[in-house]
């Protein structure tokens, strides 16, 4: 469906025989090499915000967490400004995001290991602070740049899939993400009732939170390289499995990640064909979808 | 015999406050010891080193004749359970789902429960009286069925050494004894071990036979009959206590 819907709307079977590579080649062109790369790094960029949302959920022992709430977007954001504010070529700019990052997460990292004592409590506020500091930054940017930028630099803030840098890749790197997690769902279970307890069954405790760490801030920078940074999808995501299904991570990890690359596939759709030809940030769509949808979630089901 | 638990020389510290210092001890199969001390003492930081979560400054520890450190994490949890002190739930879950917890150590990687593991959860459901609550949501639960959900997670560990920090916290007076005599009869007639930090110095005469007294860095290790006596007992709280005998039991008043 996000393929034959567009500025140019095609039915199935144009969709399908451009696909295996008949049709016309205008109609080729928008299948393969606009409208599908576009859907996969749509389908990545929302699997992986979902997942990173629930394994913090995990590791910070807050229903409450998110991607963002570690600093991971602010430190994108600021490299991807910057690049954008020095004028940087296209490419620059996913790479500056990437590296902000992952520059972001070693210093959260760095500072919340402090001298080995390690807490959720210690690395949330550690994550809250830098991102705070971030935030400024970003600020500062957006009051130095030229007027012609800002437009460019407000999507790149609310979250744009119009130009996503890589597919395939992300999507990789989500369902890689994705196995490893499920290898551990059940130790996550089991740290997800408290680090004592957890610890008596056998689970490392040590080490577990690290991997969380590691894997969540992969995934948000993998998300946030690819289509800025996109709120609330982490957040409501795995709250919203949550809800439905339950709290088993073995259940929440896929479905979460399932449910984030549908609820922002059907987003950028949405963005590029509402008011097209022109286009609108997907992290709009994605709340103006998720907001309503999971306030009537939360008033059908008893909280669990 | 191998003891179930041998403590030679162990000196354990946290925060710069020494716990013990050269203490030795065995516990047999069959035995039920309680570690008593005040507030601070260290019972919990002793029960969690002799869990192997917590480093030992030094001496040894084993189980069963074998290092206590060379054990891997899932190995030791199916040889010894630990009941924490608190129970912790931040995110919504059920009774039943909570008790599965246990059968951690006892599944592989990618394993998922099967019947026999969910039965194991219902019968230690039923062993702590709360058959029926499967389904009910941990945390609306009052104190002391949550707590008594936390032990049977502990009896679906199924461990050969129970190690237990207050575990009649929460439990009113009836809990209270039935528990703990489910306990001592399961120590005694399967042969498994109990460790348990306590602050009722009367449930420690009722159910122990061993005792570990934490007094400010020094600790005593021995039989209750030489070490549950009112002047030592007057001594570890810095209260007066006197001991009555009620047939042939001792009973400990303030």
């Amino acid at each position: 469906m996000a393929l034959s819907i567009g500025s140019v709307a095609l039915d199935a079977t144009s969709v399908a025989r451009a696909f295996l590579g008949l049709g016309d080649e205008t109609q080729r062109a928008i299948v393969r090499e606009l409208r599908l790369p576009r859907a996969v790094a749509a389908f990545a960029t929302g699997g992986a915000l979902a997942l990173a949302g629930a394994l913090l959920q995990v590791l910070l022992k807050n229903p409450l967490a998110d991607p963002y709430v570690l600093g991971v977007s602010g430190g994108a954001a600021v490299g991807a400004l910057t690049a954008m504010l020095l004028g940087a070529l296209a490419w620059m700019v996913p790479a500056g995001a990437f590296a902000g990052a992952v520059a972001s997460t070693a210093i959260v990292f760095g500072l919340a290991r402090g001298r080995g004592a390690w807490s959720p409590t210690r690395l949330l506020l550690t994550g809250i602070v830098v991102a705070a500091g971030w935030g400024a930054v970003v600020a500062l940017i957006l009051s130095l740049a030229p007027e012609a930028q800002l437009r460019g630099m407000l999507f790149w803030l609310i979250g744009d899939l119009s130009a996503p840098p890589a597919a395939w890749t992300p999507l990789v790197a989500v369902v890689l993400a994705l196995v490893v997690a499920m290898s551990f769902a059940r130790d996550f279970n089991a740290l997800a009732r408290g680090e004592a307890l957890a610890a008596s069954v056998g689970v490392d405790v040590a080490r577990l939170p690290w991997l969380l760490f590691a894997l969540s801030a992969l995934l948000t920078a993998v998300a946030v390289t690819i289509a800025g940074a996109i709120g609330f999808v982490g957040l409501i995501i795995p709250q919203a499995i949550r809800l439905v299904l339950g709290n088993d991570q073995r259940v929440i990890l896929p479905a979460s990640a399932l449910g984030g690359g549908v609820l922002l596939l059907i987003a950028d759709t949405l963005a590029r064909s509402v008011v097209a030809p022109n286009q609108l940030p997907v992290g709009v769509i994605t709340a103006m979808i998720g907001v309503p949808l999971f306030l009537i979630l939360l008033s059908r089901h008893h909280l669990r | 015999m191998t003891a179930m638990l041998a403590v030679r020389a162990l000196a354990v510290e946290i925060a710069g406050i020494r716990v013990c210092d050269a203490l030795d001890f065995s516990v047999a199969p069959g035995q039920c010891w309680a570690i008593l001390g005040r507030n601070g003492a260290g019972k919990t930081t002793l029960l969690t080193t002799l869990a192997g979560l917590h480093k030992a400054s030094s001496g040894t520890i084993e189980l069963e004749g074998r290092a206590l450190a060379s054990f891997p994490p899932r190995e030791l949890a199916r040889f010894r359970g630990l009941l924490p002190q608190d129970d912790y739930d931040a995110f919504p879950a059920t009774a039943l789902e909570t008790v599965l917890i246990g059968r951690h150590p006892h599944l592989s990687r990618w394993e998922w429960e099967g019947p026999e593991d969910l039965r194991v959860a219902r019968e230690a459901l039923a062993a702590v009286d709360m058959a029926g609550t499967e389904a009910r949501d941990v945390r609306t639960l009052s104190g002391g069925e949550r707590r008594r959900v936390a032990l049977a997670v502990l009896l679906a560990q199924q461990p050969q050494l129970f190690l237990l920090d207050e575990p009649s916290s929460h439990l009113d007076l009836s809990h209270q004894v039935a528990l703990l005599d489910r306990l001592i009869t399961l120590a005694r007639t399967e042969r498994r071990a109990v460790v348990m930090a306590l602050h009722d110095v009367n449930l420690a005469a009722r159910y122990c036979d061993h005792v570990l007294l934490l007094d400010r860095g020094a600790a005593v290790a021995g039989p209750a009959a030489q070490l549950l006596t009112s002047e030592r007992l007057s001594t570890l709280y810095g209260v007066s206590l006197r001991s009555l005998s009620d047939n042939g039991r001792s009973v400990f008043v303030t």
